[in-house]
């Protein structure tokens, strides 16, 4: 799998531990030689800009609506999608790359109705689901063992 | 940003989840189609969604969902000369997909029997 092109998908940033866990695991993919491209929201990015100025842990940043028009249009895609959501809009956001994109999703569900919102999901994907807003410790965790699976 | 922020559109619903939009669309319009996301609406606005995407005609206008990622889905509606080609584009498609589907089945046993020509049924 070394090589292969992950996204990472942020949308809101209201809920604290996205920013966290996206700077964690763009920089766990990008030294286990995956090439990673995190794409957000306007607030996500600049969120993300600000505690990593050097571009130390995340190398490629873009914008969000900006990736879905290129896949859609298929100038661009990927061969993994971490897509983060702790509201409706997020999983709709996941849903339609799920549909247009080629790529194995997995889905970051997160935030204090992380449960309820897993389960009104329809499509194909791996969930890691961790109900918390302010620790991140938890969905490290999860995504570590994730992680472990896919360099097997 | 996409163009339909600079258009003169009308709030129907919003904040919602994308399930709420798509039972209002269905309930709201004179017509209903169903699109795959990253269907292209007027000049370049993909629709984000779960699909199947309900889109409906009222009149001239067209009702569509529209998701941001820290708003929620809207259900929007935008009555113009460019709805009323949205609108037709989606009839047309509609057509096609019936023409395309007729095209795909098999002639039937009874639709064979209606080739068959009137010399023919005095010959059984």
């Amino acid at each position: 799998m070394t090589g292969a092109k992950v996204l990472l998908m942020m949308g809101c940033p209201e809920v604290p531990i996205q920013t966290s866990i996206a700077l964690y695991l763009s920089h766990k993919l990008t030294n286990l030689g995956f090439d990673v491209t995190v794409a957000g929201t306007t607030a996500a990015s600049k969120l993300l800009k600000v505690s990593d100025s050097d571009g130390y842990y995340v190398k490629k940043l873009v914008d969000l609506d900006k990736t879905v028009v290129d896949v859609i249009e298929k100038r661009t895609d990927f061969d993994m999608c971490f897509a983060f959501m702790h509201n409706d809009a997020g999983m709709t956001y996941a849903a339609t790359m799920s549909s247009i994109s080629q790529a194995r999703m997995y889905s970051i569900v997160f935030g204090r109705n992380a449960e309820a919102l897993a389960e009104t999901m329809e499509f194909d994907c791996v969930k890691i689901v961790s109900q918390d807003v302010h620790n991140p410790v938890r969905l490290k965790n999860k995504l570590d063992k994730v992680m472990e699976e896919i360099v097997k | 940003m996409s163009c339909i922020e600079q258009m003169k559109y009308t709030i129907h619903l919003q904040r919602t989840s994308f399930k709420d939009a798509r039972e209002y669309i269905e309930k709201n319009s004179d017509e209903v189609y169903y699109v795959s996301p990253g269907y292209k609406i007027f000049k370049d606005y993909y629709i984000i969604g779960v699909p199947p995407i309900a889109v409906g005609a009222k009149g001239n206008a067209l009702i569509f969902p529209y998701t941001k990622p820290c708003y929620g889905t809207f259900v929007l509606s935008i009555d113009d000369e460019d709805s009323i080609k949205e609108i037709n584009r989606l009839r047309e498609t509609e057509k096609e997909k019936v023409v395309s589907s007729l095209k795909k089945s098999k002639p039937s046993e009874s639709f064979k029997a209606t080739l068959t020509s009137y010399q023919d049924i005095w010959k059984k």
